[in-house]
Formats: C-alpha cells, structure tokens, sequence
C-alpha cells in the first residue's frame, strides 16, 4: 500500500465519513487517492482555517473527532488558529498536513515550514511522519490521542515522499490505558468526601462546564440526576451551555463577566461549590482574591493539571465526569434516595436569597419601538426555533454574550461557541460543520458584522454543498464589544472600532448564490425570521439593530462577583481608576 | 499606569529553586515539547542535562534545574505528565535529602608555580587531571554546583581558560527510586 492508501484505509478503519480540507503541491498524492473512497465526503473549504472550524463545529456538534486536511506551507500556517482555539476548547480535531519530502526538510524548500515546530504548543501532540511503516499506527495514535483524556486537537505531518512510499498497514490496537486515556484516577472515598460536604451544605451551588458536553451525553443525564436528587442551583459557564436544561427553575442561567445577577452572587456567596468540568479561567472568577470567599469547593475534572491552577480546591477528584457523577448519583440513591425533600429546609433560606438576586432582572434591557434592540432579536430569534432542534454558533464580541444570555438550550452539543480563544469569524465556518454532520437539522450563526467579514470566503462552500446554514448578523457596524470597552474603560476614545465601508449584506449574499434578507424594524422582525426559516438555502439576514446598545450584566475591570453592573445607570459610579487597567 | 487587558497579580509568590526530572522516550522532539512548558511561561532553565538511559525500553532521563514560583512549577509538573512521550516526572526538592552531582571539566593555562597551585585547590573535591601539558592541565571535577561555582571563583586568577559543565543530575538517596 502507498502511505497516500494507508491514510484512507486508517481514516476507513476510524469511521470517518467527512473530512474539511484545501489541496496544495504537498498533499497531491493523498488527493488522488481521494477518488478510491466513495465512503468519505471531502468538503472543499476556501480557506484552511475554515477547515478548522467547520472542523471544530463537526466534531463539537457530533462527538465525533474532526478531520482536516491542508497542505505543506501556507496551508499549515492558515491552520493554526483553528488548531490554537481546538486547543483551548478541548475540542478533538485530527489535522494532517503535507510536507515537503523528507530530504528537502530543512532547506527552506517551497512552501516548507516547521509545521510540527510552529503547532507544538497549540496541539496535544504532533507527529512528523519519516518512515511509511509507521504511519498507521501513527495515525490511529492520533486519533486515540484527540479523542480520549481531556479532547483536544492533534496534528501528522506526512512528506510527500512518505505518501508515495510503499508500506505496511497495521490494524488500530485495542485501547491502551496509558496516560492518554484517564476515566477515574481517585478513589471512592473521595465520593464518600463529595457526599459529606453535600450534606452539610447550606449554601450550595453547581457550577458546570464544557468537560459535562466533552464526556458525552450520558454525563449530562447524570448532571439532571444529580441536580434533581439534591435540589442545588446549579449555573454554567458559556461552554457547558446546554448540559442542563437552560428553562429550568433550578438554572440560574450563565455566570462569569457577562453572567447573569443570580449566578454571579450565588458563586461568591457560596459555602459549597461543585465544580464539574469547569476550569475557573479568568472570565468566570473576575477578581481572584476575592473569588467565591467563604466556599468549600470541589472540583471534578479528568485533567489533573486544571486542578489548583487558577484556584485552590479543598477536594479535586480526578476523573471522566460522566464516571464520577454515575458514581455519585448512585451514592446518593443508595445512602439518601429521598435527599432533596428531607434537605430542602436545609437550604430554604439559601433559595429564597437567589429569588431576591433573581429578581434583579439581570438580563432586562429596555425594548424599541424605533430599533431592534439586539437581546429582543435573539429572543425573537429563540421563540421561532424553539420548536424545532437547532444549532446554534457564534462569531465573538457582544452578539455571542446576548447569544448565550437570551437563547435557551436544552440539549447538549446545540451550541458552539469560541470561547477560550475567541476567535472572531469562527461561527461561519463552524455552521458549515455542524451542517454537515446535522443535515437536516436547523443551523444558525449568531454572528456580528464585523467578526464575520474574517471568514465569509465561506459561504460559498455552503453554497457549493447545498448547506441551508442562516447566518444571522447583529449588524450594529461597530466592533461592538471593543466599542463597550472604549466607553467604559477608555475614555470613549472609539479608536478604530468603527467599521466606515461594511459591505451591503445582501447583495454580498446574492453574490455567494444565497439568500439575503434585511430587517430594519422590530415591527418586521418576526416575518422576516419566518421568511428565513422557510428558505432551503444558505442565507445571510442583515439584521440591523441597535449601534450603541452595550452588553450587560458586566463584571467590571477588577470587582468581585459581588458587585455586577446591572445596566447604564450603574456605569460611572463602579469603575475606578485602578479598575481600568484591570478587566 | 499601563493599561492592561487582564489584571495584574496582586500576590507576589516566593520563588524556589528545584530539580525536575522527565523520563522521556527517546525520540525527536521531546525535548523542544518539555523545554516549550517553560520557555512558554518565561521560565528561564538554569540547567539541564538529558541522556538515554534504558537502550531497550529507548528512555531517557532529562534532568532539569530551574527556579519559579512553587504553583507555577507544580503545574508545570502535572502539564509534563500529560505529554505523550513522558513517562514519569519527579520533583526532587534541592536540599539534602536528593543526592546532586554536577561534572565540569576545567582548563588552566598557565605557569608551573600556578597550575600547582590550580591542582591544590581541587583537592577538596573529587577530581582527576585528564590532560597535562607544560602549560596547561585539564580538571575533571564532579562536586554540588555551588562548590563547582565557588572553585571556579578561585581558580580565576590562577590563569582559568575554557569550563565546560554538565548541569546538575538527581537521584533519591537510599534504596527508594521513584515510580
Ligand atoms: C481574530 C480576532 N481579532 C480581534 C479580536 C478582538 N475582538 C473581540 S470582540 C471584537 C469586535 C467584534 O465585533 P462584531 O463581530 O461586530 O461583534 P459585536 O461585538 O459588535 O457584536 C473584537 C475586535 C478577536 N476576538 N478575534
Ligand atoms: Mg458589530
């Protein structure tokens, strides 16, 4: 077998069935053996960090890893921040990329790079491949290595030469157990500990996040368990969205800097936190010093270097979070089936303060006649998909908060969102991803102008496979989130956050062979939604709303969770000087 | 004030010193990986020292020194345990309780009266001349790193021309080996 043969046969024997790529001198061979696969669909992107993201929306929206396939050079290099945000957002991804033959490496040959150098520090591991024998059993490596453990993306360089070479293939081995592959590395006393502090709680909350979607769906059953069997609050950062059901009255909706009244004051005053596949990154805690001062907190996690990183926990237990929990769950079951009623007096009291905190109205914001206010757009948005299963990206700044604070979701895996990176112009790719492996499925992008003008190339990759992805554009012209921080923390000095020449949305939709649809007043909104949601096609929806509108709840620069802005009225008075420098 | 997009660290942490030892597999790249986890964080590696050190299981063991807060070095730990080609990481705490050994090899250049006097400031530590000329000898000296370093002090004077040093390597004393 040639190695361009050995890579179809490995991603056959992976059950790959989509792969996201662009071709390039580099990786020919492999291209010319794509004809041979019936049973793997290329996509054709247009540009490689497309790939990536349609990539990341694949795997985040599936559960299955991603697949992406670039050439030497250029091709890598435009791959790298795909590969950085998969990093960040445990998302598993396998990137193979061509690379000049073996004896030009190191000459500065035509689109040569030091692919594994430059992706080092941005993958969970990478391979140069330099003997065809090897690469089988490098590749199932690689797929083992993405998807077991904490996900992430991994990359194999594979020579040109290497890809003529012929070789052998070697089956995929039955799963080690090595260090790549943790399910529950403490030990049942640790349940018993979790238990106990449980009981003696009085003030408790879960704080959930993107590790329950991560160990898949079983783990989000025993999360709705765990917070029925016990009758605790339970908040989530913006990559757990959906592992608990976003209507529920025991959701205290999003926390952290743009989290809602409620979350945010639970976590500080707190005397037991449950941490469960969150990794206290700095947007969630604001101020460290004073982060949730008075708690115990435990933290379940199946990366042991997230725990004590940013926080010191009183217990960490160290595990796949879906192993853990059943473990819970069925603890509790055994030891306490009726838990929740004979402990609610326990916790009245603590309930009672989130109603008062609840009725702040944290997320209210004051609706238009004259403009569509962004928050109404997401919730119009919301109310005329809520029927249907649907899938929501984003792009990055103030739309992707709105997105997370007004849509409510209920299932797992409906929302991709970039968080850790922040990655403007990922929604648009990432659609195209969860499109391709959700066909019939509703797919929204819930994008601002500014972020998706970085990858709009992409569109016609919709357009080319017939992907009815929406991409619904909160079109307030100005990089809205840098604008709110100009305002608040920069004097209103708006340097360069104004984009003066946006392109007409809608005739740029027309262009890519979509669908363009604007809508300018509230009073429109409604039936131009319809109007979208009845197209079987690609569309872009202009939707122009509010310019200045800024993003609230907010943590601001250097507070406590204790003391949120609620709204404009509140701006002036909390953000001191030393604030600024803080965020 | 600069202005800053993240806040500022407001406790300061005391910064030790330590020894972390990496048992690797023997094969390209590993060490840019297990350097990248310091150089990424600013952290300056005072030495470090690798060599294979199982043929058949192709292992080898990176000795690294370097000096960081206790929390940051801890995380650096657990991040190096999670490596795929990583085998296994020890923190040896730099006190006596780790045997430390650190090789140099010293060249003096100079008059007869100097290099006797060069070879009577060894004598303290355990050492062997492996090349002599009229002019010149070459020390090999195996000592703790601070003795290396004091030596070398004195030997300044005394027509001091080339050091070559490996950088410090551990080992747990008495019959305990890490696992
Ligand atoms: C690639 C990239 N460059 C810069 C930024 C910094 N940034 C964060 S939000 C934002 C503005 C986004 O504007 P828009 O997409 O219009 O969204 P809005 O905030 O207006 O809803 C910018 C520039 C980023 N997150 N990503
Ligand atoms: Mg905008």
């Amino acid at each position: 077998m040639t190695g361009a043969e050995i890579v179809f046969k490995v991603l056959e024997d992976q059950n790959v069935r989509h792969i996201f790529g662009y071709p390039g001198g580099a990786v020919l061979p492999i291209y010319d053996e794509l004809k041979n696969h019936k049973k793997i669909q290329h996509i054709l992107v247009r540009h490689e960090q497309g790939a990536g993201h349609a990539a990341e929306g694949y795997a985040r929206s599936s559960g299955k890893p991603g697949v992406l396939l670039v050439t030497s050079g250029p091709g890598a290099t435009n791959a790298v921040t795909a590969l950085t945000d998969a990093y960040m957002d445990s998302i598993p991804l396998v990137c193979i990329t061509g690379q000049v033959p073996t004896h030009l490496i190191g000459t500065d040959a035509f689109q040569e790079c030091d692919t594994t150098g430059i992706t080092r520090p941005c993958t969970k591991h990478n391979w140069l491949v330099k003997d065809v024998n090897k690469l089988s059993s490098i590749m199932h490596k690689a797929f083992e290595v993405a998807t077991t453990g904490r996900p992430g993306p991994v990359l194999v360089d594979i020579p040109k030469d290497i890809q003529f070479a012929k070789g052998k293939y070697i089956k995929p081995k039955e799963k080690n157990n090595g260090n790549v592959n943790i399910k529950f590395n403490s030990n049942d006393n640790d349940i018993n500990s979790v238990l106990e502090l449980i009981k003696k709680s009085s003030k408790p909350i879960f704080y959930t996040g993107g590790g329950v979607i991560n160990s898949g769906p079983k783990a989000t059953e025993f999360l709705r368990e765990l917070v029925s069997l016990t009758g605790f609050p339970i908040t989530s950062t913006l990559q757990g969205l959906g592992a608990y059901p976003g209507n529920d009255p025991q959701f205290l909706g999003m926390l952290g800097m743009h989290g809602t009244y409620e979350a945010n004051n639970a976590m500080h005053d707190c005397d037991l936190m449950i941490n469960i596949g969150a990794r206290f990154d700095d947007r969630i805690t604001g101020k460290i010093d004073e982060f949730s001062p008075k708690s115990k907190k435990i933290h379940i996690d199946i990366d042991p270097s997230s725990i004590n990183k940013n926080v010191k926990v009183d217990l960490a237990v160290v595990g796949d979070v879906k192993i853990v929990l059943e473990k819970v769950v069925s603890a509790i079951k055994k030891k306490d089936p009726n838990f929740a009623n004979s402990n609610k007096q326990n916790i009245a009291a603590w309930w009672d303060l989130i109603e008062t905190w609840r009725k702040k109205n944290s997320l209210g914001y004051k609706n238009s006649n004259e403009v569509i206010k962004p928050q109404f757009a997401v919730q119009r948005l919301y109310e005329l998909t809520k029927a249907q299963d649907t899938f929501i990206t984003t792009e990055v700044g103030q739309h992707q908060m709105w997105a997370a604070q007004h849509y409510k979701f209920n299932k797992p895996n409906r929302w991709m969102t970039s968080g850790g990176l922040g990655t403007m112009g990922y929604g648009l790719p990432a659609a195209i991803g969860v499109q391709v492996a959700n066909p019939d499925k509703l797919v929204i992008d819930i994008a601002g102008e500014a972020s998706v003008l970085m990858t709009m190339q992409e569109m016609s990759t919709a357009t080319q496979y017939n992907l009815p992805i929406k991409i619904f554009i909160l079109n307030n012209q100005w990089m809205g989130m840098v604008r709110q921080w100009q305002e608040l923390l920069h004097e209103q000095n708006y340097s360069e956050s104004y984009t003066a020449a946006l392109p007409d949305f809608v005739k740029l939709a027309e262009a890519y062979g979509c669908v363009g649809i604007r809508a300018n007043k509230p009073a429109e909104l409604d039936s131009k939604i319809a109007e979208m949601l009845a197209v079987n096609k690609p569309v872009i929806f202009d939707c122009v709303v509010d310019k200045v509108e800024n993003c609230y709840p907010m943590i601001p620069s250097g507070k406590p969770h204790n003391q949120m802005l609620l709204g404009s009225q509140d701006e002036e008075e909390k953000i001191s000087d030393e604030g600024k420098v803080l965020v | 004030m600069v202005k800053s997009a993240y806040s500022f660290a407001t406790k300061k942490e005391k910064i030790e010193n330590h020894i972390i030892v990496v048992w690797v597999d023997n094969e390209s790249g590993v060490l840019a990986r297990v350097v990248g986890l310091f150089s990424g964080r600013g952290y300056n590696i005072d030495s470090l020292a690798v060599a294979e050190v199982d043929k058949k299981k192709n292992i080898s063991r990176i000795t690294i020194s370097t000096s960081g807060t206790p929390q940051v070095l801890e995380q650096i730990k657990l991040q190096l345990g999670k490596l795929i080609p990583v085998h296994k990481v020890a923190n040896f705490p730099a006190n006596k309780k780790t045997l430390l050994r650190e090789m140099a090899l010293i060249k003096i250049v100079s008059a007869k009266t100097q290099l006797v006097k060069a070879k009577k400031l060894c004598k303290k530590y355990k050492y062997t001349v492996i090349d002599s000329t009229k002019k010149s000898y070459v020390f090999e000296v195996s000592a703790l790193k601070k003795d290396i370093d004091q030596l070398l002090k004195k030997l300044q004077p005394l027509g001091l021309a080339s050091v070559s040093r490996t950088g410090v390597v551990a080992m747990t004393k008495g019959s305990e080996t890490f696992k």
